[in-house]
């Protein structure tokens, strides 16, 4: 009833957890059954290690949470040798969420990855505001169009390219990732911002600035979605503030084919699980045969 | 690890803005360590929007947690009755290491600062089941903040207090108290000192410790996303990189920390 594809991944159910959130699974196996979930996108690695940015890295706000983790990870050949075993033995679609400083990274990354049976999909992430340099691929439709093109000339795996809402047109750069190949697209990633402690008058964030996330990102993530998904004939997976099923099933209405629990999953770390069970009830309720019926229903 | 839905079994004032909360949680009783902790969702709405992180003050069957009002997340827990129910994960982290009852003959020096008394009071207890002599020195800014002195007496005849400003016990900071305590016992014993309170005096706890090489174990205070290991938001830098205080931590070798 749940059954969907994405580029070449069929998922059971369309509930995955989004990167940064899920660590590489081990660390939710006692919290979550993982063999229930869609798929798995695990915590972004990028090509050589990296230390993340100076504490404090997380700051709670009205309705969500700031953080600037500045994607810490100890980079592909420890996440090969240390992670792989684990996640190749889950038994759900493995999506590994990849960044690079260049073109050249994405691309040494992703053919890599493209030798490991056990991995279904790349995620992009060109979208994290919390690394130094010029500014994000996912804000500029020509760079996006590029990293995504040389990424796709790699890979046989299904690419996601995860977008930006920090950016003043979300549909260009989604045209731009279908343009390249792009199986899918993800949104949206985290909302540049930031929070002062008035005492100090410092930032909250030794970053400074810090990515927005949980249900104060909703309504914006959900009309991006909608945009989007309107716009563009490759799958939307939705996400931003999903933190129930009734969230979710906006974001199916919206137009997203697949949705990601994000942050809900520090709060509740067994909420993936709750959110496939309360959309199979959504569905008995309403008579729904097929999943696919209510994806973009909302007009 | 589990996320367990607790039913709060009490929850008293115990001093000024300090509150002991008592929740039934037989899991996490039966897998708990003396240094682990546990998050708690305080509220069932989006206000205050993460959990809460607090040490497993004691284990009886039922887990205690010892909490200063201090915020949003603690005044709510502070209104709840009996009976209530709260969202606990846990036990999370990676507590004390107890000494090994090797030749040598171990003694166990205690030192908590204000609200850090929370998770020594468990280790005390299974410090001395385990027969091992235990010294515990309490120190606070003044009196009314001095916590556990009952609970550690029960537990051990060797309870020293200071305060800084000389209201109650020893006039000064618990560094000095604890100098004067090595200049007066015997140093036949192989000393392992666990340290909980705020980060000025842990510094201070642990430079008298590297003086005279006993090791020192310290439990840090982070704030904290998901408790898990996942966020990675608790970075604590160490010799050897950024290590998690939810993970790896709370409880720190003094050694192996960049302070």
């Amino acid at each position: 009833m749940m059954k969907i594809k994405i580029g070449k991944i069929e998922l059971k159910n369309p509930v995955m957890v989004a990167s940064g959130t899920f660590g590489y699974a081990k660390e939710f196996e006692k919290l979550v059954n993982l063999k229930h979930l869609g798929a798995i996108i695990t915590k972004t690695i990028t090509l050589n290690p990296r230390q993340g940015n100076p504490m404090p890295r997380i700051c709670e706000t009205a309705s969500g949470m700031l953080n600037a983790i500045g994607l810490q990870n100890e980079g592909i050949d420890d996440f090969i040798k240390e992670k792989m075993p684990y996640l190749s033995k889950i038994g759900v679609p493995i999506i590994i969420s990849i960044s690079g400083n260049n073109i050249d990274e994405f691309f040494i990354l992703a053919r890599r990855l493209n030798k490991i049976k056990a991995i279904s999909g790349i995620e992009l992430n060109i979208s994290c505001p919390n690394i130094k340099c010029r500014g994000l691929v996912a804000q500029d439709k020509k760079e996006t169009y590029e990293v995504v093109k040389a990424v796709r000339k790699t890979t046989s795996k299904t690419v996601i390219t995860k977008l930006s809402p920090n950016v003043t047109d979300i549909t260009e750069i989604a045209k731009a990732a279908e343009d390249a190949g792009s199986d899918a697209v993800s949104l949206v990633n985290t909302f540049l911002g930031m929070a002062i402690d008035v005492e100090t008058g410092k930032s909250k964030l030794g970053n400074i600035t810090g990515g927005l996330s949980g249900p104060c990102i909703k309504p914006i993530a959900l009309r991006m979605v909608h945009e989007v998904s309107r716009n563009i004939d490759i799958p939307v997976i939705g996400m931003g503030g999903i933190m129930n099923a009734g969230d979710a099933i906006e974001f199916i209405l919206a137009g997203a084919t697949a949705i990601q629990v994000g942050t809900a999953n520090f709060i509740e770390p067994g909420v993936s699980g709750k959110i496939i069970k309360g959309i199979e009830a959504y569905l008995k309720k309403h008579k729904i045969k097929k999943f696919q019926d209510i994806i973009g229903r909302t007009t | 690890m589990k996320d367990i839905k607790a039913k709060i079994l009490s929850n008293k004032l115990v001093g000024r803005a300090y509150y002991k909360m008592a929740l039934g949680a037989p899991y996490i009783a039966r897998a708990a360590k003396p240094g682990q902790f546990v998050q708690i969702k305080c509220s069932d709405g989006l206000e205050p929007f993460l959990r809460r992180p607090f040490s497993i003050h004691r284990v009886n069957g039922s887990i205690e947690i010892l909490y200063e009002v201090v915020g949003k997340g603690t005044e709510i827990l502070a209104g709840k009755k009996q009976g209530d129910f709260v969202d606990v994960l846990g036990p999370l982290g990676t507590g004390f290491s107890l000494p090994l009852t090797s030749s040598l003959e171990p003694r166990a020096i205690i030192i908590a600062g204000g609200i850090g008394a929370a998770p020594l009071v468990y280790l005390a207890e299974e410090l001395t089941k385990k027969k091992i002599k235990t010294i515990v020195l309490i120190g606070a800014k003044t009196k009314d903040a001095i916590l556990c002195e009952k609970d550690f007496k029960k537990i051990t005849r060797e309870v020293y207090v200071s305060t800084d400003d000389g209201t109650y016990g020893c006039h000064g900071f618990v560094s000095r108290l604890f100098h004067n305590i090595l200049k007066t016992t015997e140093s036949r014993f192989e000393t392992i000192v666990y340290v909980c309170g705020p980060n000025g005096m842990l510094k201070c706890i642990a430079e008298i410790c590297a003086e005279r090489s006993f090791e020192c174990q310290v439990s840090l205070e982070e704030k904290m996303a998901c408790g898990t290991g996942a966020c990675l938001g608790c970075a604590v830098p160490t010799k050897s990189g950024n290590k998690l205080a939810c993970k790896d931590g709370p409880v720190f070798n003094a050694t192996s920390l960049s302070w």
